[in-house]
């Protein structure tokens, strides 16, 4: 029972969508596990299942989701058992937040942000009026909004501040763990040091864990305890974040990180030669195979996930 | 407040909006009116009433103020009765206790150009057993007195003047309202202009004995809307159709607006289905013949205006806009926020309330104003039809009554066109309004 002390364990979840070509393998057999007080940065390319990923956790399935199958369990209940109103109640009502992707369009343009943030804790915690606008002040503090923007309307804000208000809102509940959907990528870089410098603090202050899902490679590694690498639909790699800046194990992750443009050297930025595999098609054996610079005769079958020094890699390489 | 109040000052800028407001908040201080003034049950007693509430009035007569746009005036209606002090009334005791006189006399200046249908005296006197005696005389503005009648007044007495035999043989003519009204020195019909005077002379002849009387001039014209076949004051009908008409639009437009909205908005929220359910629902009743369906039912089952008003509602649910709000909560419904919504853990009907349904209210209210003209027709069409309300003093109805007794052909157009105008600035004011709130409200409307 060691394993249900983590704060989240995920178990071979799948989430499949059916579209006129055939199933769409958004995530297929992604296991991860997360501790209390820890933030996981999930990095990929577009299209891997990211998003995918944190809309299975939440199970905000879109009409077309297929097969959905695997184990969630948070502090140790499987909450892929419960019903959907079970689900609802107990895990979206304040275990779980989440920082919807495109967090500029996820306020109700015709409320004002301080109902809109207090909305959950008056339908959820059963907190008066007064109650909830007192504590979306409070939240607003963490998050470093102005109290008296309790009484303005979302188009009045701007692109920070609203990402602020969707991280308040996420907060309200007082979750354990809140997902973040690219919390940043339509902010200017101010800006997003600025948002994770609030991120940073929630979690010193508040003890709370992350799931960033981002594909900003150098501002997700302020604020990363772990590191896992995601690639079409599958993680191909789990470290801690210290070793993985370091040293990345898969392939995959070694080129994603050359991508990144170093300021102090004169190495050119690199790119992955290819696309990534289609998510209806996907090749047999390892799914990077076709453009890894280290492929090899095993590559034709499929890994499996190989333990090294306390970091999990999914690479024939390492057998 | 602030955002009611910006609304208002952008809607103020469009001149319909104004007269469309004017318009609307007139119908809305008639609604009032005819509601302080007249209780419903009261409206129902006068407009279901026959000769025992109406005998004042003449038949078919038209407005008083026709007179202002015609050359030749025509004899207004009126009544006067001792009751209330509008003919004068003195009692004279005599000697005798038991004997007393009471004269009654009315003055009344007759300008009109044509002699009247007739003239009514109704007493009403209360004795034990001996009768009063009433002695009825008639002064020209010549001067002559014609005598009219002699009678022993029994509690209830009426006394028409040009179906009083006795009267007609002495003046020798069947037509006692040209012989009275008639100017001996002139060789046209004209009537003798001038001042008249009815003079009663009463006696009564027990000491608690008592004569009143009431006289009553039926002309041609009457009140400010005139009367129908029925002698019914038309006001009735215009005034208190206005309530009528506004109730059963405003409710119509309100309940087939919002119920058409919610149900789009659950259909497209939860999909599947129910979805499915409401698209086919709706596709079957576009083909149903609307105004059949309500002849059916008005010709079998009620013609409860209320019935009616449901089975409209019933009936507009299912119409094309519940597409066309489905088209629109489609987008909204992937809208990030919704998804955020979902994310803490808002219920569906949360969703469906707070989330889709705000998205639609600037499409709603000008479509709402807007759809209230096309219930109020749909009323009357159906009064128009014979399926009106059968107790209820609607504008429908009276054109109904109108087309039924074939008023056009006979010339009285004032009994359609009032009713028909009232129904045509009703229907003016919502739509000048409906217009004006989809410039102000519709962002693919509003100018920049």
């Amino acid at each position: 029972m060691a394993q249900n002390n983590k704060l989240l364990r995920i178990e071979d979840l799948v989430l499949h969508f059916n579209t006129s070509q055939g199933p769409v393998q958004a995530v297929d057999g992604v296991n991860f596990e997360l501790d209390s007080n820890r933030a996981v940065v999930i990095l990929g390319e577009s299209g891997c299942g990211k998003s995918s990923l944190a809309k299975a956790i939440l199970r905000l399935l879109p009409r077309n989701a297929g097969t959905y199958s695997g184990h969630i369990y948070l502090q140790g209940q499987d909450i892929m058992s419960f019903a959907e109103e079970e689900f609802r109640q107990n895990v979206r009502w304040g275990s779980i937040s989440l920082v919807p992707q495109a967090a500029m369009n996820a306020l109700n343009p015709v409320i004002r942000v301080g109902e809109q943030v207090a909305e959950p804790a008056i339908v959820h915690l059963g907190v008066d009026k007064t109650g909830a606008i007192s504590m979306v002040k409070k939240m607003f503090q963490h998050v470093g909004v102005p109290e008296d923007f309790i009484s303005r309307y979302p188009f009045e804000l701007s692109g920070g501040m609203r990402q602020r208000v969707v991280i308040a809102m996420a907060l309200v509940t007082s979750p354990v763990l809140i997902i973040l959907d690219e919390p940043t990528s339509a902010l200017d870089v101010l800006t997003q040091a600025n948002i994770f410098n609030v991120l940073k603090r929630l979690k010193h202050e508040l003890g709370i864990s992350f799931i960033l899902i981002t594909h900003d490679i150098a501002t997700s590694s302020e604020l990363a305890d772990d590191v896992a690498v995601m690639y079409a639909g599958q993680i191909v790699e789990v470290s801690d974040a210290y070793r993985f800046f370091d040293k990345p194990l898969h392939p995959y992750s070694q080129k994603l990180l050359a991508s990144v443009p170093r300021l102090h050297s004169d190495k050119e930025p690199e790119f992955i030669t290819g696309r990534p595999p289609s998510l209806i098609n996907l090749p047999k054996g390892c799914r990077f195979a076709d453009r890894c610079p280290a492929r090899f005769e095993k590559c034709v079958e499929d890994p499996p996930v190989i333990e090294k020094e306390g970091r999990n890699v999914k690479c024939w390489l390492y057998s | 407040m602030t955002v009611l109040k910006n609304s208002i000052r952008d809607l103020l800028r469009y001149p319909s909006a104004i007269l469309g407001s004017v318009i609307i908040l007139f119908l809305l201080g008639v609604t009032v009116y005819a509601l302080v003034t007249i209780p419903y049950s009261e409206a129902i007693r006068l407009w279901r009433g026959g000769e025992d509430v109406w005998y004042q009035n003449p038949k078919y007569a038209a407005p008083a103020w026709f007179n202002l746009f015609s050359t030749t005036k025509k004899p207004v209606s009126f009544a006067v009765n001792t009751s209330d002090g509008s003919m004068l009334k003195t009692i004279t005791p005599s000697s005798d206790p038991n004997i007393s006189t009471v004269d009654i006399t009315y003055t009344f200046d007759y300008a009109y150009d044509s002699v009247p249908q007739e003239l009514i005296i109704y007493f009403t006197s209360q004795y034990k057993e001996k009768l009063s005696f009433v002695s009825v005389s008639w002064i020209t503005p010549d001067g002559r007195t014609i005598r009219i009648a002699d009678l022993a007044a029994n509690s209830k007495l009426t006394l028409r003047f040009s179906q009083d035999q006795k009267l007609q043989k002495r003046l020798k003519t069947e037509d006692v309202m040209e012989a009275i009204f008639a100017d001996p020195n002139s060789v046209t019909q004209a009537p003798l202009k001038g001042r008249y005077q009815l003079v009663i002379a009463g006696t009564t002849f027990e000491k608690d004995a008592t004569i009143d009387a009431e006289f009553v001039l039926h002309g041609e014209l009457f009140g400010t809307a005139g009367t129908d076949k029925y002698r019914r004051d038309l006001l009735l009908p215009l005034l208190y159709g206005t309530p009528i008409a506004l109730a059963f639009g405003l409710l119509a437009a309100l309940g087939t607006s919002l119920l058409t909205m919610v149900i789009a908005a659950a259909g497209t929220w939860y999909g599947g289905w129910l979805d499915e359910l409401i698209q086919r629902i709706t596709e079957v009743n576009l083909v149903l013949p609307f105004l059949a369906i309500l002849i059916m039912v008005g010709t079998f089952y009620s013609r409860s205006i209320w019935l009616m008003l449901g089975v409209t509602i019933l009936l507009s649910i299912f119409s094309g806009s519940i597409k066309t709000y489905r088209s629109i909560f489609m987008q909204s419904k992937e809208s990030s926020y919704i998804e955020a919504a979902r994310a803490y853990g808002a219920s569906n009907s949360r969703i469906i309330f707070s989330y889709l349904i705000p998205r639609m209210i600037p499409l709603l209210i000008p479509a709402l104003v807007s759809s209230v003209p096309g219930f109020v027709f749909l009323e009357a069409s159906l009064a128009v039809l014979g399926l009106g309300d059968p107790v209820l003093p609607t504008w429908g109805k009276v054109i109904n009554d109108a087309f039924a007794d074939g008023a056009l052909y006979q010339g009285r157009y004032y009994w359609v066109l009032e009713p028909a105008i009232l129904l045509m600035i009703t229907g003016f004011g919502f739509a000048m309004l409906g217009f004006a709130l989809d410039r102000v409200f519709n962002p693919r409307l509003r100018d920049i």
